[in-house]
């Protein structure tokens, strides 16, 4: 069986695939994200963002610290359409 | 929507003790917890605490939880506990929006906000890092202690800090044989009289160790470990496999502020504080007026100095909104000393050094 290093969780991101794009030139996580979705699932980050990182600062020889991550924004977690909607009824438009 | 004057994000030890000194300040506060009990991680600390009676040493973490939450339920008019429910955005206005279960989602708009909401678990990357039965090990403290579900009939501990320690030993009191514990530094990183305890039980603390890769098909059925080099690159030809059914990574934990980042509050990243935490001034105030943080999420630390940060924080924003606690002096050296006790000795060193980079002379005084 083929043996695979899970960075993300929620989407199924290996650790091979974000090593070739960082091969190819992919150097912030805001491009890897927007390529293999990772971060973007109902975890926020949670895994990959720091395993990502050590990838992208071994690559680049920055420090982890100095990376920039991607932007948080709400919700944390997901909220069913239904209930935002009511939510909102009687809400001015 | 719904109002309070402080809104407190997390009912573990921070959010708990911050209520209850909300409360003791005569201010309203709205406490959500995202867990259908509160608590925290404290529900699922079946050990005897240390550190002083202050933060009561020598009870077991599940009985500081209800102790806490007797004392918020002494203030019924003060405090109000919101379980199962989550925060899910913290907005420029001021506002914060809110889930219950997946029933209700709703705004609430307080005059001031506590985060205190905690810690995740660290990742770890190997080859099939994605089998079942690899969890974080707090997890499986949350299966056995919470659930009383045994997770499995051997297993293997990465990590010696307290919490790999502490689980460890708590695996083997549900019957769960534990083969070894590993840890990628060359020191064990958790309390003596911890790993004491388990060395004296026989399981092997195997330290400049790590594991490189899980084996199984379908579910986890053995683990190779290798020996690593000061710069933690594996050793070849040392090379070890335990049949287990279990991994437990209990690699260390890392703050959860992602409230705060959104809300607009200056970060940053200080390893020696897990992580990506808020700069704040000494009242526990963010760089964002009335965003106040305590407990893990601004640093690591053990639940009893997030049990104090969080009575402080409590004090802190309550007196910020005019709700001055009549001792508040007095309080706050207190509190501040117990915090300097727990935090001294050469084990405190790395969260001294942390705090100094975060934390910003002034701020109000009142």
């Amino acid at each position: 069986m083929e043996e695979k290093t899970i960075v993300c969780r929620c989407s199924d991101v290996t650790l091979e695939e974000v090593k070739n794009l960082i091969a190819k030139g992919y150097t912030t996580f805001d491009e890897i994200k927007r390529i293999t979705r990772i971060g973007m699932g109902p975890c926020k980050g949670k895994t990959c963002t720091q395993l990502v990182l050590r990838e992208l600062s071994a690559a680049t020889g920055k420090p982890a610290a100095e990376l920039k991550v991607q932007t948080t924004r709400p919700p944390v977690t997901g909220v069913r359409l239904e209930l935002l909607a009511k939510e909102g009824e009687g809400h001015e438009a | 929507m719904k109002k309070t004057d402080l809104l407190i994000i997390g009912g573990g030890p921070a959010g708990l003790c911050a209520a209850a000194m909300a409360a003791e300040c005569s201010a309203h506060a709205l406490v959500l917890e995202r867990n259908p009990k509160a608590g925290g991680q404290l529900v699922k600390q079946t050990h005897m605490f240390f550190g002083s009676e202050k933060q009561h040493a020598s009870v077991r973490g599940v009985d500081i939880a209800d102790i806490l939450l007797e004392k918020i339920a002494r203030y019924p008019n003060n405090v109000e506990l919101m379980t199962s429910t989550t925060a899910v955005g913290l907005y420029e206005d001021g506002v914060a929006t809110a889930l219950y279960k997946e029933e209700n989602y709703f705004k609430i708009m307080p005059r001031a906000v506590i985060a205190a909401t905690g810690a995740y678990e660290r990742p770890l990357a190997f080859p099939n890092n994605d089998l079942p039965g690899i969890y974080g090990a707090g997890a499986v403290q949350t299966l056995m202690n919470v659930y009383g579900v045994k997770p499995g009939e051997r297993a293997l501990m990465v990590g010696a800090g307290n919490i790999g320690l502490i689980v460890s030993y708590q695996l083997m009191q549900a019957g769960v044989k534990v083969v070894a514990i590993l840890d990628a530094a060359p020191k064990i990183g958790g309390y003596l009289v911890h790993a004491a305890k388990v060395a004296r039980m026989g399981v092997p603390i195997l330290t400049s160790h790590t594991v490189k890769r899980a084996l199984g098909e379908t579910e986890l059925k053995a683990v190779e470990i290798c020996a690593v080099d000061e710069r933690f690159r594996p050793l070849e030809g040392t090379e070890k496999l335990y049949e287990v059914d279990t991994l437990c990574v209990a690699v260390g934990l890392s703050p959860l502020a992602e409230l705060l980042e959104m809300r607009g509050c200056e970060m940053r990243y200080v390893p020696q504080l897990g992580g990506t935490v808020p700069v704040r001034n000494e009242n526990y105030e963010t760089t964002v007026e009335n965003v106040f943080a305590a407990g893990d999420t601004s640093g690591i630390e053990e639940a009893s100095a997030a049990m104090v940060e969080g009575s402080l924080a409590g004090l802190c924003a309550s007196a910020k909104l005019g709700f001055v606690h009549p001792r508040y002096e007095e309080l706050r050296q207190e509190l501040q000393g117990q915090l300097d006790a727990l935090r001294a000795g050469p084990a405190g060193k790395h969260i001294r050094e942390g705090i100094l980079s975060i934390v910003a002379k002034g701020g109000f005084s009142c």
